[in-house]
């Protein structure tokens, strides 16, 4: 029932389920800070939608969804502005050489393989490193009672660096350049994975920058929008996959369930946040995992027009 | 006409000319954005000068054609422990949707050399000249779509689905499914008699979207920048308006 059919994607789904789709999708948005790219392109392509289109189309609404994230987060001030800025000016570049990575591994013909090694590598060990340090954080305030040690306050050689510049919000005065450089790092994955890089750049504010986790979400979601709403734009120009009607589904879906995630994360302990960002970054790595290691029952796949 | 057909029929030894008279349902199919597939009805008599030229059976074979495109089929193989895409074969046009409706089993109502020369039945219909690889293993690509193309009902053979009434009339259903690609949709009709093609039709189906499907596409070919735009405020507004809806409710 509530079949429907979409213009550019052409194929008939459920509304109901895309709208569903959305709102989980949105609801782990919120709660965690990350867009959800690598979430909803694998459950669009699942329900049948092309590839190109579930992509374009997945960053149209992890726009939406974002948006509404960090309007919800505005309002307990945990948006630092001065470092998404930064955090977005080493994203521009990054992603601008990720997207010229990609084209070198599409003329190679073996662009899907490094995607999903990169998926592999990245997400393993990002979801493993985070899962061990929430584990251990959790068990320690558990045991002891006693609060966790603030990393922000440990001085590192970071704090030698120069260009120094104060993020209030974050309550951080360091230099730009670590900032910089995570931005342009995860614009490299991002433009090479096809994602928006929010569940790398949440716990390289974390671990990296020493940010206070629940300042990260907002932040992370503010970068977010600007390099989910300029994929759109490029995929709406050059390929035309951007299908408005699964689009708007989808951001229904997903703003309801981003504004749910937000309530829900604001009544989480950091660590527990941490933790189940975790567990659903390690989940998608040992998936994909296992799509390499084990043998497919069907070894033949098709794709519309012919390989370069 | 039909006095010189006679004559002629009863001129020859082996006239008894026998054509095919067909209609369909409807002609053409608007995708609108609750299309959720359709049926479209074929029927048709065969038109007799003179009595059966032979005891053999009257067969009618239907086929209808979705629009061609190119395709790459792909397979994985396993390489250093991984299973990878590896191979692939481009083959130069593959219909969309390829449905062929028969009034009994195929391979004894046609003859090889008539499906070849008509290409009747789904292998046949698979341009596979531009292929990448060598002869023999493009073969099981081809066989792969067809398999792939075969589970998710885009290409169907379905035998006896042709009812045949006192070898003249004849009707069957075909079924459009949701998924389906615009443009035209050739529908042909073969009459046979002893594996052999005695008369052929050919009639289009168009399939075009309509209404806001309609309006969507062409605005995201024409005006694809306008249409971005569009698509960012609408996700832009619809973010803010979630937001402050949530506000208005926790007051």
């Amino acid at each position: 029932m509530l079949q429907l059919y979409l213009p550019i994607a052409e194929v008939s789904v459920n509304a109901l389920l895309i709208l569903g789709l959305g709102g989980i999708v949105g609801f782990l948005s919120g709660m965690f800070g990350v867009g959800g790219g690598f979430l909803i392109t694998p459950l669009l392509l699942f329900i049948g939608v092309p590839p190109g289109v579930a992509v374009a189309t997945g960053a149209n609404q992890v726009v939406a969804s974002s948006i509404s994230g960090v309007l919800a987060q505005l309002k307990r001030k945990a948006v630092d502005f001065p470092m998404g800025f930064v955090l977005l000016a080493g994203g521009m570049l990054g992603s601008w050489a990720g997207v010229k990575v990609f084209s070198y591994m599409t003329a190679l013909g073996q662009v899907d393989l490094f995607v999903q090694l990169s998926y592999v590598l990245f997400l393993g060990l990002i979801g493993g490193l985070m899962f061990i340090e929430s584990l251990r954080s959790l068990l320690r305030a558990r045991s002891a009672g006693q609060a966790p040690i603030r990393r922000s306050h440990v001085h590192t050689w970071i704090h030698g660096l120069p260009f120094k510049m104060r993020f209030r919000a974050s309550g951080l005065y360091i230099s730009i350049l670590p900032p910089l450089l995570v931005g342009a790092l995860v614009g490299l994955l991002a433009g090479i994975m096809g994602v928006g890089g929010g569940f790398i750049l949440v716990p390289a504010m974390i671990y990296v920058l020493g940010m206070p986790t629940k300042v990260v979400i907002g932040t992370s979601l503010f970068q977010i929008i600007f390099v989910t709403g300029f994929t759109t734009i490029v995929h709406a120009v050059n390929n035309h996959t951007v299908d408005m009607m699964l689009a708007l589904l989808l951001i229904v879906g997903g703003v309801i369930g981003a504004q749910i995630g937000t309530v829900v994360g604001t009544k989480l302990k950091a660590e527990q946040l941490r933790i189940l960002l975790a567990a659903l970054v390690l989940s998608v790595a040992i998936k994909i995992a296992f799509d390499l290691l084990l043998q497919p029952d069907e070894l033949y796949s098709l794709a519309a027009g012919v390989l370069p | 006409m039909r006095w010189l057909a006679l004559l002629l029929a009863l001129a020859g030894p082996a006239m008894g000319e026998e054509t095919i008279v067909t209609g369909l349902s409807q002609s053409r199919v608007a995708i609108t954005a609750n299309y959720d597939g359709s049926e479209i009805l074929i029927y048709g008599a065969v038109k007799r000068d003179a009595p059966p030229p032979s005891a053999d059976p009257i067969e009618v074979i239907i086929t209808v054609e979705g629009p061609s495109s190119p395709v790459t089929i792909r397979r994985k193989e396993w390489v250093a422990g991984l299973w990878i895409n590896r191979s692939s074969v481009s083959v130069d046009a593959a219909p969309s949707f390829y449905a062929v409706a028969t009034s009994g089993p195929i391979a004894n109502i046609l003859s090889q050399t008539e499906d070849l020369r008509f290409k009747i039945t789904i292998p046949h219909t698979i341009r596979s000249v531009g292929s990448t690889k060598d002869a023999a293993d493009a073969e099981d690509f081809v066989t792969a779509l067809q398999r792939l193309h075969e589970r998710d009902g885009r290409y169907r053979l379905d035998e006896g689905s042709v009812q045949l009434t006192d070898q003249t009339l004849f009707r069957t259903d075909v079924l459009l499914p949701a998924n389906l690609t615009e443009g035209d949709y050739r529908v042909r009709l073969f009459l046979l008699r002893d594996g052999r093609v005695v008369d052929s039709q050919e009639r289009v189906i168009g399939v075009r979207k309509a209404g806001v499907e309609r309006f969507l596409y062409n605005l995201a070919h024409e005006q694809s920048l306008l249409y971005g735009v569009i698509s960012l405020l609408m996700a832009v507004v619809a973010g803010w308006a979630a937001s402050a809806g949530a506000r208005f409710i926790r007051r």
